[in-house]
Formats: structure tokens, sequence, C-alpha cells
């Protein structure tokens, strides 16, 4: 059984969400506590999942890596699952950001139209799906699934706005995917494998005339999970579509993006790492280019926007482009390190954006929302007098609603600039420091990117707190009128937020390991091969699959 | 052979770019539509080009690969056309919805003001 447990993550969800289908709309309830059981399932597995790629040679060479393979067929001609530290860690934040999202999401908007709960759990197995394949054309499978899932999600609650939104996402996505399509077909006319594994091993012994087809054909679809994570010059869809989602939604696509980016880190790290040959180090150069222009433009987004919801897609924009830039320090020789702070902040920002989602409508409501916005624009045009009328204030002092609120967000705000002692600092520190200690990059460029982590935080403080301070202290706003069931998956993700603070150590360290088994690849692309059918198993452990 | 096949993924994809880069939404299906054939003959394509052989060997005893064709590109191409299909049924009916919320067949949701 327990060789079982890596499809698990798949498995779980499909079997909830597709057992909600059978029943409608009206067993909401029994379908919220199925969802829940699910997903807290998910974590558990997650947690032990983590546990087990953790569990033999912390820092060894020969990392643990387990591979399932699917139809019981020989690597490489069957579909491989492949679980290590990264996967692992990916599994368990989304089981982390899903599980607020659901809670937050019974408080109203489960209710908004059909088939939320089902959605939301198809989402999941392509997100875990994703996160766990380790065949090229079994990731086009499960991005199709999230995406399909992600379509209806986006659409949920239906209006003029998310149609239209949806409209230009499904369009993007669906080109993007006819991309991804040509990238996976030019790779297999190359080297006749879709295996990732197999890939790292044949890279470097490929025959001179087809490296640059092969080359040519990564970089396609490079392109498709580009476009998904949302770099620069293929992220123009993303801040309208992030807005106009239903806030839970809206939380869970804070990990969506880093879909894309978990795909180039693996395959990039997997194919380009020093394993690679004469194509070692391919597209570390454009990688970091990208990464900066994306954090330039989600800088210049954040300090343009005028509304929340618009700065808070832009500060995934933005943690995109951090990631995606160190991602190319990494390929150009940056060290484990570095690449450690990375996934820390990575884990870090995921949620604070995702609570940042939440948190955005609860702010919204009622005409508070309407009224900061508009004194926003009061303020950056320099308009004085805009004659808002005076509303007396409805309670004395400053109303407990509003000052939870006003402490969660003045919390995140803190985590995304950076600011110690909260986790969004550790994580760009462990950055810096494992760029500025770098002798084998160029410095101009590190402290380019240094230069521009700092910039960033500064402009998320800027228009973050105006925002907060249009808000929370202008006084003349109605009282919204906030749930508990809305709050509760807020503070629990600010105490999760709070936790990787104390722990930073061990998560650090974690990261670090994980980052080490990213660059030495040879574990993942020979245990591949290594893994012994369950047919040739013997006996005890087979325990009565197909014969 | 290779020729005329180039020819046809060229042509699906050049007509499809340019009608996925038109301001109706219709248009943009089709565009999607003609894309999503020339990617699917791309990836058939990638097998090798093998006239008159089958994908499935018999069983048993040796056979020569040279006298069949590559199955996996087949079964690919079968995966994608399933997928783009059913995506593209999806985008048909938000289009529908927007063309219904709107009035217009815009991809923006408005017409541009002229």
């Amino acid at each position: 059984m327990p060789q079982h447990m890596i499809i698990a993550p798949i498995l779980i969800p499909f079997v909830a969400g597709a057992m909600m289908l059978l029943y409608d709309d009206r067993q909401r309830g029994g379908k919220f506590w199925l969802s829940i059981l699910s997903v807290v399932a998910q974590l558990l597995v997650a947690i032990e999942l983590v546990v087990r790629a953790k569990a033999s040679g912390d820092f060894a060479a020969n990392q643990d890596i387990s591979f399932y393979l699917l139809g019981d067929w020989r690597a490489p001609y069957g579909i491989v699952l492949v679980l290590d530290r990264l996967a692992a860690m990916m599994l368990v934040l989304t089981a982390v950001l899903a599980i607020p999202s659901l809670v937050y999401a019974r408080a109203g908007w489960g209710r908004q139209g059909p088939h939320y709960y089902s959605l939301f759990q198809f989402l999941l197995v392509g997100l875990n799906g994703a996160f766990l394949t380790g065949d090229i054309f079994n990731l086009f499978v499960f991005f199709e699934i999230l995406l399909a899932a992600s379509y209806g999600l986006l659409l949920h609650g239906s209006g003029q706005l998310r149609v239209r939104a949806g409209m230009h996402y499904i369009a993007v996505n669906l080109a993007a995917s006819l991309l991804f399509l040509i990238g996976v077909a030019l790779i297999y006319g190359v080297t006749g494998t879709l295996n990732m594994g197999h890939l790292a091993n044949l890279i470097a012994a490929l025959p001179s005339e087809d490296r640059p087809l092969l080359h040519a054909g990564i970089a396609i679809l490079a392109m498709a999970f580009l476009v998904k994570a949302g770099s620069w010059p293929l992220s123009f869809w993303l801040p309208t579509a992030y807005m106009a989602a239903a806030a839970p939604v809206g939380a869970m696509f804070a990990i969506m993006t880093k879909v894309g980016v978990y795909a180039i880190l693996r395959l990039s790290m997997l194919l380009f790492g020093e394993a690679g040959g004469p194509s070692a180090g391919f597209g570390a150069g454009v990688l970091i280019a990208l990464g900066m222009a994306t954090i330039l433009f989600g800088l210049l987004g954040i300090l343009a926007a005028q509304a929340l919801g618009r700065m808070a897609a832009h500060s995934v924009i933005i943690s995109s482009g951090t990631v995606l830039g160190v991602t190319g320090f990494a390929l150009a020789g940056g060290g484990p390190a570095m690449l450690a702070g990375a996934l820390y902040y990575m884990l870090v920002s995921v949620l604070a954006t995702g609570a940042l989602f939440l948190l955005i409508e609860p702010m919204n409501r009622e005409d508070g929302g309407i009224a900061a916005m508009l004194a926003l624009t009061a303020d950056a045009y320099g308009i004085d007098d805009l004659d808002l009328t005076e509303v007396p204030d409805t309670a004395m002092g400053i109303p407990a609603a509003m000052t939870v609120l006003g402490i969660s967000f003045v919390l995140l705000v803190v985590m995304l600039a950076g600011l110690p002692p909260l986790p969004g600092f550790i994580g760009k520190v462990a950055m810096i420091q494992g760029l500025i200690g770098q002798s084998a990059l160029p410095s101009g460029l590190a402290w380019g990117f240094v230069a521009l982590l700092i910039l960033s935080g500064f402009a998320t403080l800027i228009g973050l707190l105006r925002i907060g301070i249009q808000t929370f202290w202008s006084g003349d706003i109605a009282l919204p009128r906030v749930l508990a069931l809305e709050m509760a998956p807020i503070i629990g993700l600010l105490a999760v937020l709070g936790l990787t603070s104390l722990q930073a150590d061990a998560v650090l360290r974690y990261a670090l390991g994980t980052a080490r088994a990213l660059h030495d690849t040879t574990a993942y692309s020979y245990g591949v091969f290594a893994t012994p059918r369950a047919v040739d198993r013997p006996a005890a452990a087979t325990e009565g699959d197909q014969p | 052979m290779e020729i005329i096949l180039s020819l046809a993924i060229g042509v699906l994809s050049a007509s499809g770019i340019w009608l996925v880069l038109r301001p109706r939404s219709f248009q943009v299906i089709v565009g999607l539509c003609l894309l999503s054939y020339a990617v699917n003959m791309f990836i058939f394509s990638m097998g090798r080009l093998t006239p008159g052989a089958p994908p499935i060997m018999p069983k048993g005893g040796f056979v020569d690969p040279t006298l069949y064709a590559d199955p996996l590109p087949q079964a690919l191409v079968l995966t994608a056309i399933v997928i783009s299909f059913a995506t593209t049924a999806l985008f048909l009916v938000v289009l529908l919805a927007s063309r219904g919320l709107t009035g217009t067949d815009h991809v923006d949701g408005k017409e541009r003001s002229r």
C-alpha cells in the first residue's frame, strides 16, 4: 500500500469531485463537508509525502526520489509519477491554500452558481497532477484539467465583467496550449521520448545537428509556461482575469501562476543543469531578463493601480518574476543557497497573495471600498474637495471588524513588502545573500536584480499602504459587515505564515535540500529506469496488482 | 508528400493566426479551430511520414520496426483532438454568454468608438 500513496493526491480530489457531480446543488452542505474531508485528506497525504521525500539522505548526493509506474509499464514506455522534495513541497502548499479558500467559499461564494465544489476539486486534481507527473505530455493533460476547471471557476458568479475577462482568459490559454503541443511534438520528434528523466539522460549525447531543433522545441514549450506564469510580455491578461475572479477563486489562482514557474524550474534544472553537456545553461540569460522585466512591470503596475484587486494581481506578477529570475541565475551557476531562498519566498508569497485576495472582498464591501478608491484617485490627481458626504460614526471608537481587517491587512502588506520579522523578509534576505556571495555570476546583473527586488518591496509598501490608509483611516466610511467564516481563513493563513517565520530554520533547511536535489539530477534521470515493475517485485510487495 | 503536408500546416496556421487576431469573437473561435488542426497535423508529422504502414505490430516473434508507423504521435494527436474539442466547445458557450450579456460580438464586449 505505501507505494500507492503517491497517486493519492490525484485520486482523492478526483473521486470527491466526481461524486459531488451526482447530486444537485440542494445538497450544498454535504458537498462542502465532502470537499473539506477531501482537502484535509490531501493535506495529510502531502505531509506524509514530504516526510517520505526528506526521510533519507538529507544532504547526501543521492536524494531519495520515489517513482510510480502508472499502468506498470517499465520506463520510458509508460507514464511515471515522480515524488521528490520539490513536488512534495508544492503539494503541501496547494493543500494549505485550498483549505482556507474552501472555508471562505462556504460564507457565500459557493452559493453563487452551480457545481462550485466539484470544479474546485478538479482544479486540485490538475494542480496535484502537474506537480507529480514525470512525463511532458501527461503534464499537458494535467494542465488542461486545471485550466478547464479554472475556466469554470473564473466564470463562477457570472456577470458581464467576469464573462468578458473569462473570454480573454480562455482565448489566451487555448493559444498557449497549442504552443505547448508544438513544443512537445518537436521534443518527441527530435529525441523520441517524452519522459523527463529519459530526456535528461539523452540531452548530453544528442548529435549537434539535432540540438538547435530541440532547443527550439523547449523554447516554444517554455513560452506556454511563461504565459501561465504571467511573465512580462505575456502577462497582460492576468490582472483583469484575477480581478474579475471571485475572492476564493482568486486565492487559488495565486498558486496557478506558480504551476508555470514550477514547470520551468523543473524542466530547466533537469535538462540544462550541469549534466546537460553542450546545452547546459540554455535560456539562463532569457530567464534572468524576463524575470527582471516582470518584476519591473509588476512594480509599476502596483504603483499605477487604483484598486486593491489590481494591486494584488500585480503582486502575483512580482512574485512570479522573482522566482523566474532566480531560476535563470541558478541555471547560470548561482548555486543552491539562492534557489533555496527563492523557494522559501515562493511558499510565503503564494500564501500571502492568497490571503490578500481573500481580504479584498470584505474590505471593499458596502461603499467603503468605493469611497477609498475615489479618495485614492483624488489623491493621485491632487483633487482636494471631492464632496464625500459626511457619514456619522455608527460605533464609538474603532469597530472590532475594522480592527481585525486592518491588522490582517497591515501584516500582509509587511509580509509582501518583505520587512522584518515576517517571512517575506527572510526569503528575500536568503535570496540576496545567495546572489551577492556568488563569484560565478556577472556582478552587475546580480546587483541589478537585488536592487529590483528591494524596489519592488518598496513599491508594494507604498501602493498597498496608500489604499490601506484610505480604507481604514479616512473615517468617513460605513462599517463593513464581516462574517466570522470569512475572517477565520484569513487568520488561519496568517497563522501558517507566522509559523513559517518561527520555523524559518527548518523550512529553509528543507528548501536548501530541495535546491541541492534540483542541481543534482542523476537521482531523477537514472532513478526512472531503476524502478522495478510491480509484477517484477517480490510477491509479498505486490499485493494483488493485475498480472 | 512532405511538401503537401507542410503546405497544409502552413496555410492552416497562417489563416488561423490571422483570424485569432480579428476583433469578432466568432472569428477568434474559428481561428483557434484552424490553429488546432494545424498543430494536430504537426504532431502527426513528428512520427515521420510512413505511408501505408500499420501502427500496430503483430504479437510474438521478431518484427522489423521499419515496416511500421510510430503509434505514439497518433495517440498524442487523439488526446490533443479530444482536449481541444472540449475546450473549444466551452469557449463557444462563453462566447454565446458574452453575446447575450453585452449585445455585441466584439471580443471586448463593446464596439470601438469611431
